[in-house]
């Protein structure tokens, strides 16, 4: 070891760029690790390992040309070592340990950019496994790929840290005992399994987004974790529907510095636009035309070009709604359901009048699909405050409010009460 | 690595269907095994007579006590079931998946515990 000043510095340094590297590659050289090791404990273990050896032996011997490389290689030497030491007390161990050094005979040192980012892709599809509980692929999916802790996913999703750890272990044995194999799936699952996944990140992105109860409206931590996932997808697999879903959270999440002032919500016609984020919405309708670029379109897609329309108008009052109703029609025929129905009647009570969409949102209601759902009372209300039947409107904001859950909802709900109350001409006259 | 696949069939609804959907239904499991028995998956597999037929058996400090009926009433019932080969789960699902009653009821795909 070097004796003089500068090379205590160059130890500082080289400890930077470890911390450096952990954090951005880390999961990365586990994706590859899973792999190798064919067990995820086994390869949790070794890129610790990993990254003490690397800590122990570059200040002295030099940062490799290649450190992922180095470390995937540190990481399985290490693993069938520990294996060999195990293998004293259990000898299933030792035929384990051969089969694994068998298995990767080639020099790990030849891993290039490609064979890791399959790795990657890999590990995205097993965590996102449909044999595994909904629950248990977003932890998974969050822990292994998004590299969060325990207490951090726990917190997020408002459960005790056992619950997610349960979870967490409970999904890994299954993927072990059952053998769930570490694989991008064939050509023709992918659809399917894509699916699968990017329903996951959707869900951690709406969770981040509009938090599912309690008292803060935004969770931005996990849109964060979310958007990151949505690019490295593209990256990895350019779907369509993987940039359309990009596309999409992008678009909303330019909006969320308006969406709530004060800790109230504030709804799209009354935001203040100069608040939404340019570059986030520039990113996101470049990403709309590609992923409407051929064949027909994924719902991602349809609902991103509806959040486009919306970033695209220079008011509220200038929103091209007959183009969002003709958006709502694609989407009715990609995806139909309920929901999508009722916000294509929202938007029709935009383009055609209250009086129009109310026929469409009780329609909607009369079948009872959506009896339980708050946005479908709120939407009732908004139409018939704007016809001026104020109690009708009184009505369907109290049953909208019996069923919001977040606190700013109600709040806003609420206030939307309470200004029913004075029935100034301002408030109950048609517009 | 080896998996069961645990056939359930609403027996109300396979015994609603007339003789030809039957003969149809029986004719899509023959070649079914046939094709598993070409792919090299297949291992074993048999159809149960009906839930009606099921006896269950108990032993309670040392006194053998025997039900008539299967060990839970559901909607849906046990009625066969396939002994597959498969590389991994995704391969065995991708064959349950070609089970003609995963159209009609539900295939519960169980990994063999192996004991070396």
């Amino acid at each position: 070891m070097a004796g003089d000043g500068s090379g205590k510095d160059t130890a500082a340094e080289v400890r930077a760029i470890i911390d450096e590297l952990y954090r951005a590659e880390s999961r990365r050289v586990l994706a590859t690790l899973i792999r190798l090791l064919g067990d995820f404990d086994r390869a949790e273990e070794a890129l610790h390992d990993a990254f003490s050896a690397a800590i122990e032996q570059w200040p002295r011997d030099g940062i490799p040309a290649s450190p992922r490389a180095w470390l995937v290689s540190a990481g399985r030497f290490r693993a069938i070592d520990a294996l060999r030491r195990r293998a004293r007390f259990d000898a299933s161990l030792a035929a384990l340990a051969v089969q694994i050094e068998g298995q990767t005979a080639a020099p790990v040192e030849w891993i290039g950019e490609e064979t890791l980012e399959d790795d990657r892709l890999r590990l995205v599809f097993t965590c996102c496994h449909p044999a595994l509980q909904p629950d248990a692929q977003v932890a998974l999916t969050l822990r292994e790929v998004c590299s969060l802790t325990t207490e951090e996913i726990a917190h997020a999703f408002l459960t005790a840290p056992r619950t997610v750890a349960q979870r967490i272990v409970r999904a890994k044995a299954k993927i072990r005992d059952a053998r769930i194999p570490y694989q991008v799936p064939d050509r023709h699952e992918l659809q399917d399994r894509l699916d699968a996944v990017l329903r996951v990140v959707y869900l951690v992105f709406n969770e981040g987004y509009s938090a599912s109860s309690g008292a803060t409206l935004t969770r931005h931590d996990l849109s964060g974790e979310a958007i990151r996932l949505g690019r490295l997808l593209v990256d990895l697999l350019p779907e369509p529907e993987a940039v359309g879903l990009l596309a999409l959270m992008l678009l909303q999440e330019s909006r969320r510095a308006a969406r709530s002032r004060d800790g109230e919500v504030v709804l799209l016609d009354a935001q203040d636009r100069t608040l939404w984020d340019g570059a986030l919405i520039a990113e996101g309708v470049a990403l709309v035309e590609r992923a409407l670029g051929g064949g027909p379109p994924g719902p991602y897609a349809v609902q991103a070009a509806i959040a486009a329309v919306h970033a695209e108008a220079a008011a509220a009052d200038r929103t091209d709604w007959a183009q969002i109703v003709g958006l709502y029609d694609v989407l009715m025929r990609a995806d139909a359901s309920p929901v999508v129905e009722l916000n294509r009647a929202a938007a029709v009570a935009m383009r055609d009048g209250a009086a129009a969409g109310l026929t469409l949102i009780d329609s909607i209601l009369e079948r009872g699909d959506l009896q339980d759902y708050q946005f479908a009372h709120s939407a009732r209300a908004d139409c018939c405050r704007r016809l001026g039947r104020v109690d009708d409107a009184r009505r369907a904001y109290s049953r909208a409010l019996a069923l919001a859950r977040q606190e700013p909802e109600r709040r806003f709900l609420e206030r939307r009460l309470r200004e029913l109350s004075y029935k100034g001409p301002a408030l109950a006259g048609p517009t | 690595m080896r998996y069961l696949c645990l056939i359930y069939d609403e027996e109300k609804k396979l015994g609603a269907m007339s003789k030809g959907e039957s003969d149809a239904f029986m004719g899509e499991y023959f070649a079914f095994t046939e094709d598993i028995k070409k792919s090299g998956h297949y291992v074993g597999g048999n159809a149960l007579q009906p839930a009606n037929t099921a006896t269950s058996v108990r032993v309670r400090g040392g006194k053998m006590s025997t039900t008539d009926g299967p060990f839970a009433e559901t909607k849906e019932q046990l009625g066969g079931y396939y002994l597959i080969e498969a590389k991994d789960l995704n391969d065995a699902l991708q064959v349950a998946s070609k089970i003609p009653s995963a159209k009609l009821g539900t295939v519960e795909v169980r990994p063999i515990q192996e004991f070396n």
